[in-house]
C-alpha cells in the first residue's frame, strides 16, 4: 500500500511541472503553426460587423478587426504565411463550433456576457451598443411603453428576446412577442405588418435600414434597454491566444487605427446599397477607445 | 474538448422567470405534439379522399387527384411553409390579410404549419391509400357491385377496410415522419421542441444538454406511437390476411 502516495505524489509534481508549459503554450496558436492555417467565424448577414457583399466576400467592421488579428498572429509565430479559412456561423451554433475547434475565432456581433463566459472566452471589446426598436415613420410609436399589447418581433437567441420576454413577465405589458430566425427575416416580419416594432441592438437596426427597399420610411426609436459589448469568442483557457487577439485589438483602438475603420463602415457609405447609417460614435464607444477592455455588461 | 456539463441546468428557474428550464422544454413538447396531430387528422382525411379518387374510373377526378399529390409532393416541405406564411396572407384582399397578420402570431405560426403538415403528408398518404386499394384483388371490386353495391358502397363496405389494414405499416412510418417534419416550424417561429432546445443553448449556454434532452423527447413520441400502432395492427388483423394468423 505504499505504492499510492508515491503515485500520487509524482502525479502531482508532473502536473506541477506540465502545468506552466501548457499555459504559455496556447493550443490554439499551436495548432495555427503546426497546420499553417486559421478558420475565422464570420457572420453572413450581420450589417455592418461580418456580412457578405454582392459577390459573396466577406466584409465589415468586425471583419476588419479579424483580419487585424491575423495579422498580429502571423507576426507573433514568426510565420511568412498564414492560410485563411472562413466559415459562416449563425447565432445558434457558434458557440459549438468555438468550443469543438471547428472555428479557431469568431468576430461578429456576439455579446460578451457571464453565461457566455462558462462556455468560451471573450476577447478585449471591440463594439458597445444599445437594444432599441425599429418602427415605420407613420406608426406613432416613440418608446418601448407604447408596445403593450402589441406584436413586436426579435431575432432568436438575442440579448433583445430575453429583454422583451422580461419586460412581458415584470411589468406585465402583454406583448405577443414572435422570434424570427435571422435579422432579414425579423425585418420581414416588420415589413409585412406583422409586428410594430423589431427590437434589436441599434446598430443592427441601421444595417437593416440600410438593405430596406424604402430606407426613408424606417426609424430607430427609444431608450437603450441595455448595454452590451460585443467580443471576439476564443476557446476558453487559453491565455497565450488570447493575449495576443487583445494586445491585437488594443492596438488599433488607443492608435486611432479603430476610429478609421469606425468610419468607414458607420459614417459612410458601405455595401451592398452603398447606404450611409449615419450612426456617430457614443460615448462607450468614445470611452472603450480610450481604455480597451474585456468587461461584460452583464 | 473542455466542456462544463451541467444537467441541473434543467431545474433552474429561466433568465426570464417565467418557468423552470424543463417548463420550457415541456411547453415545447405540447406544441410539437398538438402540432402534429392536429396536422395528421387533416393529412389522413384528405389523403384518404385523394386516394380513393385517383382509384376512381372517373378521367377528371382522378387527373385532378394526381395532380395534387404531385403538387404537393414535389414542393420542398420548407418552401410550402414560407408560402403558407409569408406569402399567402399577401395573396388575401387587403383586409383579410391584415387581420389574419395582426392576430395572436402564436396561432398564425400554429395554423400555417398545421395547414402545411397536413397538405404536404396528405399528398404521401394519399399514395399509399392509392396503392393499398391497387394491390387488392380486382375481384374485390366486380364481387362488391355484382352484389348490388354502388361504386362508394363498394369502397366503404368492401374496399377501404382491407386497404387499411394493408397500409397500416407505411401509415405508422408516416404518422412518425410527421412529428420529426414538425420541427420545420421552427422557421417561422414557433416554439416548438426542437426551436426550445436552440433557446435553451441560446439562454444557457448548455448546448449538449439540451440537445441530448431534446432528442430522447422525440424518441420517447415516437416509441409511444410505435407501440400504439402496433396494438391498432393487432387489434385490427383479419385471419387469413397480412399480420393475421
Amino acid at each position: 500500500m505504499k505504492l499510492l502516495p508515491a503515485v500520487l505524489t509524482a502525479a502531482v509534481a508532473a502536473a506541477f511541472l506540465t502545468t506552466p508549459a501548457v499555459a504559455q503554450e496556447s493550443a490554439t496558436l499551436k495548432k495555427i503553426k503546426d497546420t499553417g492555417s486559421i478558420t475565422l467565424g464570420h457572420r453572413e448577414s450581420s450589417i455592418p460587423f461580418s456580412y457578405y457583399d454582392d459577390k459573396q466576400q466577406v466584409i465589415g467592421y468586425a471583419y476588419e478587426l479579424q483580419r487585424k488579428i491575423v495579422d498580429a498572429v502571423k507576426a507573433e509565430l514568426k510565420l511568412d504565411k498564414v492560410d485563411v479559412k472562413l466559415m459562416p456561423v449563425t447565432s445558434a451554433n457558434r458557440i459549438t463550433l468555438v468550443q469543438n475547434g471547428t472555428v479557431d475565432i469568431e468576430c461578429g456581433s456576439t455579446t460578451n456576457n457571464t453565461e457566455r463566459q462558462k462556455q468560451v472566452a471573450f476577447s478585449n471589446t471591440f463594439f458597445v451598443i444599445g437594444t432599441k426598436l425599429m418602427v415605420k415613420k407613420t406608426s406613432g410609436i416613440k418608446d418601448f411603453p407604447d408596445l403593450a399589447g402589441k406584436n413586436v418581433v426579435t431575432t432568436a437567441g438575442t440579448t433583445s428576446e430575453r429583454l422583451l420576454r422580461r419586460m412581458n413577465e415584470e411589468k406585465q405589458m402583454k406583448m405577443n412577442i414572435i422570434s424570427a430566425k435571422d435579422h432579414g427575416e425579423s425585418f420581414l416580419t416588420l415589413e409585412t405588418g406583422r409586428a410594430v416594432a423589431f427590437m434589436m441592438d441599434d446598430a443592427l437596426l441601421y444595417g437593416e435600414i440600410a438593405k430596406a427597399k424604402r430606407p426613408a420610411d424606417w426609424e430607430v426609436v427609444g431608450t437603450a434597454q441595455s448595454k452590451e459589448a460585443y467580443g471576439c469568442m476564443l476557446r476558453k483557457d487559453d491565455a497565450g491566444f488570447k493575449k495576443v487577439v487583445d494586445a491585437a485589438i488594443a492596438q488599433a483602438q488607443t492608435s486611432g487605427e479603430a476610429d478609421k475603420i469606425y468610419a468607414k463602415w458607420f459614417m459612410n457609405p458601405i455595401p451592398p446599397k452603398g447606404l450611409n447609417l449615419n450612426m456617430p460614435m457614443s460615448d462607450e464607444m468614445k470611452e472603450l477607445h480610450k481604455a480597451p477592455n474585456d468587461r461584460a455588461y452583464e | 474538448m473542455a466542456y462544463n456539463w451541467n444537467w441541473e441546468v434543467f431545474l433552474q428557474p429561466s433568465v426570464t422567470g417565467d418557468d423552470t428550464y424543463l417548463g420550457w422544454l415541456l411547453t415545447g413538447l405540447k406544441w410539437t405534439v398538438s402540432l402534429s396531430l392536429s396536422a395528421w387528422v387533416i393529412a389522413l382525411v384528405l389523403g384518404t379522399i385523394v386516394g380513393v379518387l385517383r382509384t376512381v374510373p372517373n378521367r377528371w377526378l382522378s387527373g385532378l387527384a394526381t395532380a395534387y399529390v404531385e403538387l404537393f409532393r414535389n414542393i420542398p416541405l420548407l418552401v410550402q411553409l414560407f408560402i403558407w406564411y409569408f406569402v399567402l396572407p399577401e395573396l388575401l384582399p387587403p383586409a383579410l390579410g391584415d387581420a389574419f397578420k395582426q392576430s395572436h402570431p402564436l396561432w398564425q405560426q400554429f395554423f400555417s404549419a398545421m395547414v402545411c403538415l397536413g397538405l404536404f403528408t396528405s399528398a404521401r398518404v394519399a399514395e399509399q391509400v392509392r396503392s393499398g386499394i391497387n394491390s387488392l384483388p380486382r375481384g374485390q371490386k366486380a364481387a362488391g357491385l355484382a352484389m348490388g353495391f354502388t361504386l362508394p358502397q363498394v369502397y366503404r363496405h368492401v374496399l377501404m377496410p382491407m386497404a387499411y389494414r394493408i397500409i397500416l405499416p407505411p401509415l405508422t412510418s408516416e404518422f412518425l415522419n410527421i412529428f420529426k417534419n414538425s420541427a420545420v416550424a421552427t422557421t417561422i417561429g414557433l416554439i416548438e421542441l426542437s426551436r426550445q432546445a436552440q433557446q435553451l443553448v441560446d439562454y444557457t449556454a448548455q448546448p449538449y444538454e439540451a440537445f441530448i434532452a431534446v432528442t430522447v423527447l422525440y424518441v420517447l413520441i415516437n416509441v409511444t406511437v410505435m407501440f400504439l400502432m402496433r396494438r391498432l395492427e393487432e387489434k385490427v388483423r383479419v385471419p387469413g390476411f397480412i399480420g393475421g394468423k
